[in-house]
Parts: C-alpha cells; sequence; structure tokens
C-alpha cells in the first residue's frame, strides 16, 4: 500500500485514502441495490425488499427498542468480553513464564477450546441455575477467554530474554518485571487475541440470547423468525452485523492508539 | 589511577574467583567457562577479549548474577554475588533488545529507578543528569527506535548511569555500531567513566578497543575458558583516538594481545564455534 500512497502517479495521499472508502463503501452499497433489485422482482415473504427492512430497521432499533434488546446485548458482550480479557491475562502471564504450568494446563485448555459454544449451551443454564444475565455473561466469557489466554501464553514465552534479563540485572523484583516488561512486551500479542475474542462475543451474545430469554437482539431475531416476520428478523440480522462491524472499527481505533509504539518499532526494525 | 582513594576501605571492587560454568550434566555437558580468575580495582578499567566463542557472554552473565556459576564464585566489594547486585549495572550489545520500545526515553531510564526508594523529584534529576551526560537532553520524550543506533546505546548507558552504580558491567557494548559511532562511545564511555566515578569491565572482541579503553586487559582461552595472561595498559591518559593509536606502545600492545588470541585460535577449536555451543543465551537463534 506505501507505494501508492506516496504519490508517485499522480494519486495524492487524500485522493488515495478517499478512494480507500470508496472502495470499502462501494460494495456493500452494491450489494444491498443487488438485494432490492432482486427482492422486487422475486417478491418472495422470505426475502423482505430491502426498502421493507430498512423500515422496520428504523422503527425498532432507532430507537424504539434500543434500551430494552440492543443495551442489554451489549451489557452482556462487554460483561462476558471483560471477564474473559482480564482472566485471559491473569491465567496467561503464569503460564507463559512457567513451563511446568502449562505442562499441566495446556491439555485443559486445548480441550475446552476445542468444545464448540452451542455444545455448552444447554449445560450452562443448568450448571450455573440461571436463564439470565449470569448465564449468558459467563457463556460469552467462557467462549471469548480462550483466544485471549492462548495469545497471552504465546505472546509471553516469545518475549526477547534480554529484555528480562535488562530488567532482572536492575534489580526488578518479579512482579515489578511483569508489570513494567513482560506485560507491555507482551501486549501486542494480547491485543491481538483480544480482537479475535471480540467477533467471538457477538456470536455468542446472539446464541446465548436464543435460549430462556426475554430480552437482546438474539432474542428479537429468534422470536421474529417463529411467528414469522420476516422483515423484522432481517433487521435483527442487520442491526448484529453493523454491530459487530461497529465493534470491531473501535477495538482497532483503540489499539492503534495504545500499540502506537509497536508499528513504529516494527517499521524501524523493518529498515 | 593509584592515586584514587578506594571506597569504604576496599582497594578490590570485584573478584572473580575460580569461576567455571557447566551447562548440561554426563557426557552432553558443554564446560563453557573452565576457571576464571582476576580481580578489579576499585576505579579500574578492565577489558575482557578473547577468542570468538570462548564464553565470553557467559562469564559476564556469571559475574552480573544472572546466571549461577556451576564452580567458584565472584565478590563485589567483598559480598558474594548470588543476584544482580543493586551497585551494578548492566549495558547489553543489543540495544534494540534491552531498551523497551513502548516507553519513551524518559521512562527506559526511569525503569531501575521506579523500585528505587528516592524522592520524585530525585529520580527525575537523576534521569536528566544522566542524559545530559551522554548529549540526548533533547530526545527525552522520543522512543528508542527513532533513534540511530549510536544513540540507543547512548540511552542504555544512561540508564545504566542513572542508576548509579559502582560497578558497570559491559558486554560488547559497541559491535553493533559503525566505526566512526564507535570511536565516539568510547570516548564518550571514558569521560563519563570520570564523571560519575565507576569501576568499568568491559567485554569486547575488538582488540584496539580493549587496549584504547583499558588499564588492564584480561586475555581469555577458548573454552572452557581460563585467563591466559593479564596485559596491564600503561597508556597516558586522556587517551586520544589519534595520538594513542599513534604511540609505539599502543602498537606493541595490540600486537602482544593479538598474538596471545591468534595462538588460542590456531590451537584450540575452529575460530567459527559459536559462543558457548548450544547454549540459549541470547533470545532467539540468528
Amino acid at each position: 500500500m506505501a507505494p501508492l500512497a506516496t504519490g508517485r502517479g499522480g494519486v495524492s495521499r487524500r485522493s488515495y485514502q478517499a478512494l480507500t472508502i470508496v472502495a470499502e463503501i462501494a460494495v456493500p452499497v452494491a450489494l444491498l441495490i443487488a438485494w432490492q433489485l432482486w427482492t422486487v422482482h422475486a417478491a418472495s415473504p422470505k426475502f423482505p425488499r430491502l426498502s421493507t427492512i430498512l423500515v422496520d430497521f428504523r422503527d425498532m432499533w432507532l430507537f424504539s427498542q434500543f434500551g430494552t434488546h440492543v443495551v442489554p446485548s451489549l451489557e452482556r458482550i462487554g460483561a462476558g468480553f471483560g471477564i474473559a480479557v482480564v482472566a485471559g491475562i491473569a491465567l496467561g502471564i503464569p503460564l507463559g513464564l512457567s513451563r511446568w504450568a502449562r505442562l499441566a494446563a495446556m491439555p485443559h485448555i486445548e480441550y475446552w477450546r476445542a468444545v464448540p459454544p452451542p455444545a455448552l449451551l444447554p449445560i450452562s443454564i443448568v450448571l450455573l441455575h440461571s436463564i439470565g444475565n449470569v448465564q449468558k455473561i459467563v457463556f460469552i466469557a467462557f467462549f471469548c477467554l480462550f483466544p485471549v489466554l492462548l495469545n497471552t501464553i504465546d505472546g509471553v514465552r516469545g518475549i526477547d530474554p534480554t529484555f528480562i534479563d535488562t530488567a532482572r540485572s536492575y534489580g526488578l523484583r518479579r512482579f515489578e518485571r511483569i508489570r513494567r516488561v513482560v506485560f507491555p512486551a507482551a501486549l501486542p500479542q494480547i491485543v491481538a487475541g483480544m480482537r479475535n475474542s471480540l467477533s467471538l462475543a457477538v456470536i455468542t451474545m446472539v446464541l446465548s440470547e436464543y435460549f430462556s430469554s426475554t430480552s437482546g437482539v438474539g432474542y428479537v431475531l429468534l422470536i421474529s423468525k417463529n411467528t414469522f416476520q420476516f422483515a423484522p428478523m432481517w433487521a435483527a440480522i442487520l442491526l448484529i452485523g453493523v454491530l459487530g462491524y461497529l465493534l470491531n472499527v473501535l477495538f482497532i481505533l483503540a489499539e492503534r492508539r495504545v500499540l502506537a509504539w509497536h508499528r513504529g518499532w516494527r517499521a524501524a526494525a523493518s529498515v | 589511577m593509584a592515586s584514587r582513594v578506594a571506597r569504604g576501605g576496599f582497594r578490590l571492587m570485584l573478584e572473580v574467583k575460580h569461576l567455571g560454568k557447566t551447562y548440561g550434566t554426563g557426557e552432553k555437558a558443554t564446560h563453557a567457562v573452565g576457571d576464571v580468575s582476576f580481580s578489579v580495582e576499585d576505579g579500574e578499567f578492565v577489558c575482557v577479549v578473547g577468542p570468538s566463542g570462548c564464553g565470553k557472554t557467559t562469564l559476564l552473565k556469571c559475574i552480573a548474577g544472572l546466571l549461577r556459576p556451576s564452580n567458584g564464585g565472584v565478590l563485589l566489594r567483598g559480598k558474594r554475588v548470588v543476584r544482580p547486585p543493586e551497585e551494578m549495572a548492566l549495558v547489553f550489545q543489543e540495544y534494540g533488545r534491552s531498551l523497551m520500545p513502548w516507553a519513551s526515553v524518559r521512562n527506559n531510564v526511569l525503569l531501575p529507578l521506579r523500585h528505587k526508594k528516592l524522592p520524585r523529584s530525585e529520580r527525575k534529576r537523576l534521569v536528566e543528569d544522566s542524559l545530559d551526560a551522554v548529549s540526548l537532553t533533547r530526545f527525552i520524550d522520543h522512543y528508542p527506535w527513532q533513534l540511530s543506533g549510536g544513540m540507543q546505546q547512548r540511552v542504555a548507558i544512561a540508564r545504566a548511569l542513572a542508576y548509579q552504580p559502582t560497578t558497570l558491567l559491559m558486554d560488547e557494548p559497541f559491535a553493533s555500531v559503525d566505526a566512526q559511532t564507535r570511536g565516539d562511545l568510547e570516548d564518550l564511555i571514558l569521560r563519563v567513566r570520570n564523571e560519575y566515578d565507576i569501576t568499568i569491565l568491559f567485554v569486547t572482541h575488538d582488540i584496539d578497543e580493549s587496549v584504547y579503553l583499558a588499564d588492564r586487559v584480561v586475555v581469555l582461552t577458548h573454552s572452557p575458558t581460563e585467563v591466559k595472561e593479564i596485559v596491564p595498559v600503561e597508556l597516558p591518559r586522556p587517551r586520544d583516538q589519534i595520538a594513542t593509536k599513534e604511540l609505539p606502545e599502543f602498537a606493541q600492545l595490540r600486537a602482544h594481545v593479538y598474538r596471545l588470541i591468534k595462538r588460542e585460535q590456531s590451537v584450540g577449536e575452529p575460530a567459527e564455534t559459536t559462543e558457548a555451543a548450544g547454549v540459549p543465551h541470547n533470545g532467539t537463534p540468528v
């Protein structure tokens, strides 16, 4: 991408940026137009027109049901994801530092990671004696844990030993070493794991709201389908996609700020 | 140097006594360091040279308290070194991997001071003074990777100075910079050594560098390492990159050390053997 941005071919940096934004938007817009044209032609109740879906989207989400359904879903994502990140880092750092701890823990981690979320959904309701927020948050947190955990372990293991030797030679105690050296050094990889977890959080949020739920966008989606209200169903699907997309955009913006040093460092190292 | 007043009554700053380091056991054991003994006086500048692959880095890590020696030990002002001592600082060759890329120059220099019981203002002063000593005040808010290699190594030196050590260990600190910068850094370290009144143990593979800097040069044998000879360097101070290196004594000393190492290499294993073979030192294999 860099050679294009230099404007060698007469493309200035600004118009290049404008072009990338157009390219990003053009394809979804084209798809939506295609959808509209095709649904007008097909006239199937299962595939309502885009214009109908958008009207429902506006009526439902902007903003009459926003508080009753979108906010609870976002809260569950936030809490589940937050717990997963804290737990993943708190468990991942000691596991990354200790070979023995890894030997003991890795088979369990690999096993539970391999279990697909839907397989655990029914049992999670029984085990947690809960059909409310607790069950949903724990369910989301459980599956979001693994990308953060595994990335933290890898990140900690991959730290250049010279960083650790430096910290040790300057008398930093274990906790200080972890706080000042191990954690920041592993952070780029931890953040990569968090990003995977975030998309998993959206998936598991929708899934958890299919069962024994009275609120949330997943709940609305399922109820709409069960009552043959296809336009609201599509409006819910649209919303979930938009939510996932926006969360990812927010995450990338935060990552750029927090890991600005990492991009600069790598750019400097590759010269 | 003889006029120097010894601190706390110790003329001897550092004593390395029959230090040996073996990796592994049984038939697979690698004797990296055989039996090394030498001492460094208070305020002295001692260089350690040896053929490539002679376990210099292993030796230095043992002295720094980062590695536990298999035999013998190290005394710092009469006290046995079992962990990195608070009055000793270490400067690595790989500045790119010992300066923290996520921290500014200021925070890198501050890193070893955070856990010292010092008033805030004192910490700030130490950081600013040490960066001033290496002429990097202007770059205090930069990241290390925004600086050139020589400047990064100056940051590492500033960090060591801010820690206020009595002894500074340096592991081939100028091996990764170009010749011009290298000369500047050599003069810089001679200057700050006087300003900060520190004892320096300097490991290098560069014979010219060792003779130029040192009061004494410890020449090592190939692995398992022993001391081949300790060469006193009585060249006048202050040293000068041009004038000192023009002296016939410099040429003689240089030739003498060179012969010692050359002979070592011809009796030893091939010169290409990597440092302490099979030992995971300094991270990822290249």
